[in-house]
């Protein structure tokens, strides 16, 4: 029935865009930017959802996704191992070892000293959530979130494990989360692309990132990620040239309208109509986005709160003001990606510089959005791709360790959008190597993330090839318990 | 007999397509409002609802299958039912209430109907409605059409004899009429000419071409026009850009620090395959097997880094095997979609849940790629930029054989290519695709029901496999690269999921012509310029693109092609056309890749910080100005302009590229220093020339539109010229600002004042709708 209807609407909608265009009024909405498989029946038609269409209430509208990349080590942040500092430098027992795969820089180490967080931990919050004392400012916001101990990952290096988290696949070129959700819920402001990706470098190990994590896959492109940049030009060549202003850039534009309106007289092709859409649109973003970038009409108590770093673009603390700005105006997703966290040695020396760069930001994103009553439908996600071995990386030495990847279990946090807030979700072993209660796998956080937005993750699909695709493939399960 | 009964059958699907009503497409559009037809056709009726409804459960994949009940077999559908005491059947012929497939299709009892409520998959009401009469008409089953030989039907009748250049004509006019429609007229000789230079060399027709052509009114001109574009050397390139994006050609490694690679030779190769017209035989053979042909041959050892340009790691600490085997599903899932147009990657964790591919046939095909002395993880980003086995090429090679290989230095270049170890490993069975699932072991062969791999005449390795595609009898290789030349020339193809031949694939809109081409194609040796000289010669490619009203009701989506397609250039091709015209364009073919003007930063912004790419370095002088075939492509941040015009990724093999429209695109056009630059050259150009303003204009409009400027065009362009000119002669210093853009040296002596009023006109062309369109 319900498909029944959409395709229903599907064809009034290309009926009422083909009238509207054949009569020859230059305002066919946007055009195939926004309805493109209306207009020229590309792509996948048969199960295609008309953009903007929910499966269900929901509160959630948008979601900002702090990705810390690289992998922090759950063991200094919220997953605390006491075990792990009584059994110092003993060997990790075969037992919880189990089969586990290993990657090939550990893999031959004969043996697998364990090594206890070198940051103590306290309990915060009436919800008593356990957080290292590298994020004091995290600390302060337990209970607006809700830690995940027990996330899992199929993976075990970087680059499928980070596919995988935002494609749903490790190999091959599906389309990101953002522009699944792009796709499925459309634009809420159409001076602004609906998905939006702020990269940021903090002083850790890094490994890169790549855009086929912001891919929109065999998606229209309008859905993929438009990477903003902390550069003079915040979206590509989106400033006048040297010699340009407004004015003349709209003079030019009445006149290419004008052009265009005689090719279409000629053609009578809807594509025409559809060109001079997009340009009166560019010409708006060219306003728009400009105008969310500017962070300096920010008051003061938000640069302190976000802290000095915020005034600095291209860092995280930068990009998390950003962020909220981007989603405060209508972006649907916006992705962050924050590197250095790869602490296979010195983690010591690195982690700390790494937490200090995002724990202010981070906490600092949520208290904005709560105060500006947006956290409600802003949902928020912060972790990685896997998390690290209990045991150390090379050798043990006195003052320092080092952490491997660790796909069997690692910690993120949610706020707002629909989240628990104030709890704590699945257990680990006393070795932080196994889960005991309640696993999250990436496939269910996908599911879980969908479900907040409304989405049912099994009927959010696009035929492609002969294929139906989804996110979470033929996987996912939502986790309830986490819903509110 | 056989072939009689497919010609039989051909005849019957013809008469049920002109049944079927304008927007028929595959199942997507039906839509309830439809009448149903008076013959219900099993391949284009049925077998889609049941493909797309049932197999998942009642399909080929036997390890999902429910009920024993197989469906998308007529021994399966018509097997008594096994969960049943009594004989009851899926398909009871001519008695639909008897069939139990009917009977839960119709069901809306939740807990009877099928498919399940849980599965999200709904059968529609016109979709039972055809299946019940297609049970009354006898429920007869069918081969799927793309796995029976194409035969090559007698062209159909039409009334309009005279309208037909060739062959392909027939076909497509047959169905025009059919539809009550007339084909358009033939376009206007200056559109013809844009859209058959930029189809055959991607580049805009020089004016002096266009001089020729316009003046030339003997009845040859066109095919004169069609013969020297073919033999231009830009031609190579041109067709080189499909193939590049079949063969996920980049010049990165693709994973994580994503190092330097050099495959670029075997990207010269490629354009001179295409020069030189390698028949598609020889060009498919060498790419597959030139290693293991009976007398060595460097060229074609270099064809094979074909099988090479997938991705490759170097991040540290990967597991060997479980790279090597990513490697190899590459290959095994490329040579499904390049070459057979099918969705093989779907068996490799299970049978193919739709087409007759087992799990088994896909491992069988994947020995043939498996049997390489390769690592998963051979070295470190600095130092490797062709992992073995590779090929050493040097200047005697160059100068002896290699010929076309545009090396710049003496250094010599590695390229990686194919090479074979018998008895390095078995191949098995993985579990679940997993590397490390090892099943059962298994030997070369292919997909039995595509065509029997002879094992007498054809090898076991990959130069057999080679032959097994282009056996007479194979019923996919012609039609797939016939398919895809025509998705070139006409923006879709006859099959419009050209990677999907499948059962889940769209339908051929027009199947004896795809079948006659296909089979032409093939006893025409192979010729690929004598196919597309068929296409561009045909009164169909010839038709103007105006879309009258009337034919954008009855067939919005053009699928009859009573008019020519209007379609946007591809990404290559807008870059090319903006430096073509204002002068600035290199043609130098060949060579390592160039970095031509890309935004700051955006390299290192994602990089790990490893290897020679972590920064762009950008080049500088010649280099500039190169076409978008040459532009670098690293695979994690490749070339933003061209991916904002839907050009591939080159993560994996892709066969069709989307065409979307997006305010990104205008920015670029509007904003990119690229452009700003070739308005201000060719504006400093025509701007010496000595003539009159609009003389000026005219000739800024012909170099770029490729067509006389109308009146109207004219007196707004000059309006506009004379706006600007009045605005920079009171603020001369923005003049200034404006014209300096792009590295290009500045005419001496120029005026500021006059170039940047002609540039502000110039670059409004170059954002014409019509500047990037192909009419």
């Amino acid at each position: 029935m319900e498909k029944e209807f959409l395709e229903n609407k599907l064809n009034v909608n290309r009926r009422h865009f083909l009238g509207k265009m054949a009569m020859g009024v230059g305002s066919a909405a946007l055009g195939s930017l926004l309805l493109p498989n209306l207009l020229k029946g590309t792509g996948g038609a048969g199960d295609e959802l008309p953009l903007g269409i929910k499966h269900f209430a929901s509160k959630a509208k948008r979601v900002i996704m702090l990705f810390q990349n690289g992998a922090p080590s759950q063991l200094e942040s919220f997953d605390y191992k006491p075990t792990l500092n009584k059994m110092y430098g003993q060997d990790l027992p075969a037992s919880i070892r189990g089969d586990q795969r290993l990657t090939g820089m550990t893999a031959d180490q004969d043996k697998f000293p364990l090594v206890g967080s070198k940051f103590g931990f306290n309990q915060y919050g009436k919800s008593g959530t356990w957080v290292s004392d590298l994020f004091p400012n995290i600390a302060k916001i337990t209970d607006d979130i809700c830690v995940v101990k027990t996330m899992h990952t199929e993976a075990i290096n970087h680059d499928p494990a980070l596919t995988f988290i935002q494609t749903g696949s490790q190999q091959g070129n599906r389309p990101s989360m953002g522009a699944w959700l792009s796709y499925g819920l459309g634009s809420e402001n159409k001076n602004l692309p609906s998905f939006c990706v702020l990269l940021s470098r903090g002083r850790g190990n890094g490994q890169g990132v790549y855009s086929k994590l912001w891919t929109n896959g065999f998606l229209d492109s309008n859905h993929q990620g438009v990477q903003f940049s902390a550069s003079e030009d915040p979206v590509l060549y989106l400033n006048n040239p040297d010699g340009i202003d407004m004015q003349s850039r709209k003079k030019m534009l009445d006149h290419l309208a004008s052009l265009n309106e005689m090719g279409y007289q000629e053609f009578g092709d809807p594509e025409i109509h559809a060109k001079i859409q997009q340009y009166e649109m560019a010409y708006r973003m060219q306003t728009a986005v400009p105008e969310i970038t500017d962070i300096s009409k920010e008051p003061d108590r938000i640069i302190k709160m976000y802290g000095a770093d915020s005034m600095q673009p291209g860092t995280y603390a930068s990009n998390c003001l950003l962020a909220r700005k981007l989603s405060e105006g209508g972006v649907r997703f916006v992705q962050l990606y924050h590197q250095g966290w790869d602490q296979h040695g010195n983690l010591v020396g690195e982690m700390p510089k790494q937490a200090e760069d995002v724990d202010r930001a981070s906490a600092a994103l949520i208290t904005d959005l709560k105060q500006r009553g947006l956290l409600d439908e802003t949902l928020v996600i912060w972790g990685g791709e896997f998390g690290r071995t209990n045991y150390c990386q090379g050798k043990l030495t006195d003052g320092n360790y080092g952490r491997d990847h660790h796909p069997r279990c690692y910690s993120i946090w949610m706020a707002g959008g629909g989240v628990k807030a104030g709890m704590s979700y699945g257990e680990t072993d006393e070795f932080g190597y196994n889960i005991v209660k309640d696993p999250v796998h990436v496939h269910d956080l996908q599911a879980t993330i969908m479900h907040l937005m409304g989405m049912d993750h099994e009927k959010l699909i696009y035929k492609y090839q002969g294929r139906r695709f989804r996110l979470t493939d033929v996987h996912g399960k939502v986790v309830k318990d986490i819903v509110a | 007999m056989k072939v009689l009964n497919y010609l039989f059958r051909i005849g019957v699907l013809f008469q049920v397509l002109l049944l079927i009503s304008c927007n028929h497409n595959n199942t997507g559009d039906i839509s309830s409002k439809q009448t149903i037809p008076d013959l219900v056709d099993y391949n284009f009726h049925i077998r889609p609802i049941l493909s797309d409804k049932c197999f998942a459960c009642h399909g080929p994949d036997v390890n999902q299958r429910k009920a024993d009940l197989r469906l998308d077999t007529e021994e399966g559908a018509f097997s008594a039912l096994k969960d049943y005491d009594e004989d009851r059947f899926a398909f009871v012929s001519g008695k639909p209430h008897e069939s139990e497939a009917y009977i839960k299709m119709s069901s809306q009892d939740t807990s009877e109907m099928m498919p399940p409520p849980k599965f999200n998959v709904k059968v529609t009401e016109y979709e039972i409605k055809l299946v019940k009469k297609w049970i009354e008409q006898g429920a007869e089953y069918k081969p799927h059409w793309a796995f029976v030989p194409p035969v090559k039907a007698e062209l159909p009748t039409v009334t309009d004899k005279e309208w037909a250049t060739n062959e392909i004509d027939y076909f497509i006019l047959n169905k025009v009429e059919g539809m009550g429609l007339t084909p358009n007229e033939r376009a206007d000789k200056a559109r013809l000419l844009k859209r058959v230079a930029f189809d055959l060399i991607g580049l805009p027709p020089t004016l002096e071409m266009q001089e020729a052509f316009m003046n030339d009114n003997s009845e040859q001109a066109y095919e004169k026009v069609i013969d020297e574009l073919m033999a231009n050397v830009h031609y190579g390139e041109k067709m080189a850009v499909h193939w590049l994006d079949v063969a996920r050609y980049a010049d990165s490694h693709g994973y994580q620090d994503d190092g330097l690679r050099t495959m670029w030779p075997w990207r010269d190769w490629v354009i001179h395959a295409f020069n030189e017209n390698y028949s598609y035989d020889k060009f498919l053979t060498w790419q597959l097997a030139g290693d293991l042909l009976p007398e060595k041959n460097i060229e074609a050892l270099l064809a094979t880094g074909f099988n090479r340009n997938h991705k490759i790691t170097q991040e540290g600490g990967v597991i060997d095997e479980e790279y090597r085997i990513e490697y190899v599903t590459d290959r095994t899932n490329t040579f499904g979609k390049a070459f057979l147009g099918l969705t093989f990657e779907c068996a490799k964790c299970h049978d193919h849940k739709y087409d007759p591919i087992l799990q088994k046939d896909y491992y069988s095909t994947f020995a043939f790629f498996d049997k390489v002395p390769e690592k998963g993880l051979f070295g470190t980003i600095d130092a490797n930029f062709a992992d073995p086995p590779n090929m050493t090429i040097d200047d005697e090679l160059i100068s002896n054989l290699l010929t076309f290989i545009n090396k710049k230095d003496t250094a010599s270049v590695n390229v990686m290519v194919m090479q074979d170890s018998v008895g390095i490993r078995e191949t098995h069975i993985l579990d679940r695709g997993n590397y490390d699932a090892k099943g059962q072991i298994v030997s070369f062969n292919t997909p039995e029901a595509i065509l029997k791999y002879d094992t007498i005449n054809f090898e076991k390795n990959r130069l057999g496999l080679a032959k097994w595609l282009l056996s007479d009898e194979h019923p996919l290789t012609s039609r797939v690269f016939v398919n895809r030349i025509w998705q070139e020339f006409f923006g879709r193809g006859i099959v419009k999921s050209v990677g999907d031949f499948g059962m889940q694939g769209d339908l051929p809109t027009h199947p004896e012509l795809l079948d006659w081409l296909a089979v032409d194609f093939r006893e025409n040796d192979w010729d690929i310029k004598r196919l597309i000289k068929k296409i561009v010669m045909s009164s169909t490619y010839t038709q103007s693109s105006v879309i009258e009203k009337i034919k954008l009701e009855k067939d919005p989506e053009n699928i009859y092609l009573s008019r020519m397609h209007r379609t946007r250039l591809n990404a290559e091709m807008v870059r090319d056309q903006v430096l073509a015209n204002s002068g600035l364009l290199n043609r130098e073919i060949g060579g390592p890749s160039v970095k031509p003007y890309q935004p700051d930063g955006l390299w290192a912004a994602a990089t790990s910080g490893r290897g020679l790419l972590k920064a762009y370095i950008q080049d500088h002088g010649d280099d500039l100005y190169r076409r978008g075939i040459y532009t670098f492509i690293k695979r994690t941040v490749p070339p933003p302009v061209m991916l904002t015009f839907d050009a591939s990724n080159r993560d994996q093999c892709e066969v069709r590229r989307l065409t979307t429209s997006t305010p990104l695109q205008a920015l670029i056009m509007l904003n990119n220093p690229t452009v700003l630059e070739a308005a201000r050259v060719l504006a400093e150009r025509l701007d010496e020339e000595g003539l009159q303003n609009d003389g000026k204009i005219s000739k800024a409009f012909n170099l770029i539109i490729c067509r006389e400027a109308k009146e109207k065009e004219k007196s707004l362009l000059l309006q506009y010229y004379n706006e600007r000119l009045l605005e920079y002669e009171a603020n001369p210093e923005e003049a200034k600002k404006f014209i300096d853009v792009g590295e290009y040296p500045p005419k001496e002596n120029r005026n500021d004042v006059t170039v940047a009023a002609l540039m502000q006109v110039i670059h409004t062309i170059y954002n014409m709708e019509e500047a990037i369109t192909k009419s």
